[in-house]
């Protein structure tokens, strides 16, 4: 019997140019995307034709969850480590250096008060979940108003700080009533709202 | 993998010819590592930063409007929205007098879709609109700059003659109802509005609207 010659074929195939592209894409994807930040609690803002931006730095975010629980947070490393000197002098409470370290991570946010505020710090990222889970959230209530002295303070440490208002779009409105008349108690009259984008209807 | 094969092999080359070398790399780790990262970046990033709304509130001493604000929103031009639970909202233009309590249809009720909302505010402001219509098509064919059409937008929206909004959300209300509110103003052009809390009228009205008119005949009218 004949044997069957089967021509040996070179399966050789040049990935060099799908190479190039996905490193392209790997390079426009690192130059143009801006990392999620992560938040204690996922909310999903409404959406606005509105087309300015969220200014890059020197921002306030409070974010108010469906529950009407209120988080805070700062954006720069080293003013959070002074709203918290200043906050821990007005309350009597003193901050060990880990502790103001650990405030001065991006993800912490002030989402609890001021007299858990020590313990909370103590805890590392997975546990501080876990923790504001349980928690409140900062205190708004009117006798025990612990949003307007964080933002009073803020504010007291870096004047160039814009406040914005995060909250999930199905908040009902008297919970973002407390925190707008909050702001206004403060005369923070000036202030947005962090919305997603919607396209302009047809013909306007 | 990656491999440098030696071609031909020995027996084709000539004595005391250098050897000839293919230097080709295999690519395929390459581009695994590639695809791995570019999945890391579109899972953890996001391409479009939020937008936001900027508003500005009255400060709260002044919340009861000066006597200049009063006249505007005794005009007829002005126009009050309740924002309602279930994604309603009703409306009502001019100030509220004896007839409006009086009479439970005085309100209307409207939501916040393309037909509803903006059609009623698109038709009290078509002025306005028409105008931001034609200078967003001057802008399109750059006959005119951003400077100038940030300057002109802000004329047409400030208007005196303008139509002035009030929105009232109630407490049954969402967050997303009041933004959905505020986009309208952004769609129809409209420069005045103001974010007021409800006033005991405006709870009679719209309780006076949902119960139709019995809540009203059992109620004494609020001054």
């Amino acid at each position: 019997m004949a044997k069957i010659k089967t021509k040996k074929r070179d399966t050789f195939i040049d990935m060099t140019a799908m190479s190039d592209v996905t490193v392209l894409l790997l390079t426009f994807f690192m130059l143009t995307a801006n990392f999620i930040p992560i938040e204690p609690v996922q909310v999903i803002t409404p959406a606005s034709v509105m087309e300015t931006k969220v200014p890059d730095y020197n921002v306030i975010t409070v974010l108010i969850e469906p529950g009407g629980k209120v988080y805070l947070n700062f954006d720069r490393p080293n003013d959070k480590r002074e709203i918290l000197e200043k906050m821990g002098a007005r309350y009597d409470i003193t901050f060990s250096e880990q502790e103001k370290t650990n405030f001065m991570e991006p993800t912490t946010f002030v989402g609890v008060s001021i007299a858990q505020l020590k313990e909370y710090l103590t805890l590392d990222m997975e546990d501080q979940k876990n923790f504001l889970r349980q928690t409140n959230g900062v205190p708004t209530d009117s006798a025990n108003n612990q949003l307007s002295m964080w933002i009073q303070t803020a504010k007291s440490v870096n004047r160039d700080l814009s406040i914005s208002i995060k909250a999930d779009q199905t908040t009902p409105y008297p919970l973002v009533r407390v925190v707008t008349s909050t702001l206004q108690d403060i005369k923070e009259n000036r202030f947005s709202l962090i919305t997603t984008l919607r396209n302009m209807p047809e013909g306007f | 993998m990656a491999e440098i094969s030696t071609g031909g092999g020995g027996h084709s080359a000539k004595k005391g010819q250098p050897k000839k070398m293919n230097l080709r790399v295999d690519f395929t780790p390459m581009v695994d590592m590639n695809m791995l990262l570019l999945t890391f970046f579109m899972f953890c990033t996001s391409l479009s930063k939020p937008q936001v709304m900027d508003l500005v509130y009255p400060v709260k001493d002044d919340q009861i409007l000066n006597e200049d604000e009063k006249n505007k929103v005794k005009d007829s031009k002005a126009i009050t929205l309740l924002l309602g639970k279930d994604d309603k909202v009703y409306y009502y233009f001019g100030k509220i007098d004896n007839a409006k309590y009086q009479d439970y249809n005085s309100i209307q009720e409207a939501d916040y879709s393309p037909n509803g909302l903006r059609a009623i505010l698109l038709e009290r402001n078509a002025d306005a609109v028409n105008q931001m219509i034609a200078l967003k098509r001057q802008k399109l064919h750059k006959e005119i700059n951003e400077a100038d059409f940030k300057e002109m937008s802000d004329k047409i929206k400030n208007d005196p003659d303008g139509q002035v909004v009030v929105i009232k959300p109630t407490d049954e209300s969402t967050y997303r109802n009041l933004v959905d509110a505020l986009d309208e103003m952004q769609i129809c052009s409209i420069g005045k509005y103001a974010i007021v809390e409800m006033s005991e009228g405006d709870t009679f009205l719209l309780q006076n609207y949902l119960t139709k008119g019995v809540y009203g005949s059992e109620r004494e009218i609020p001054r």
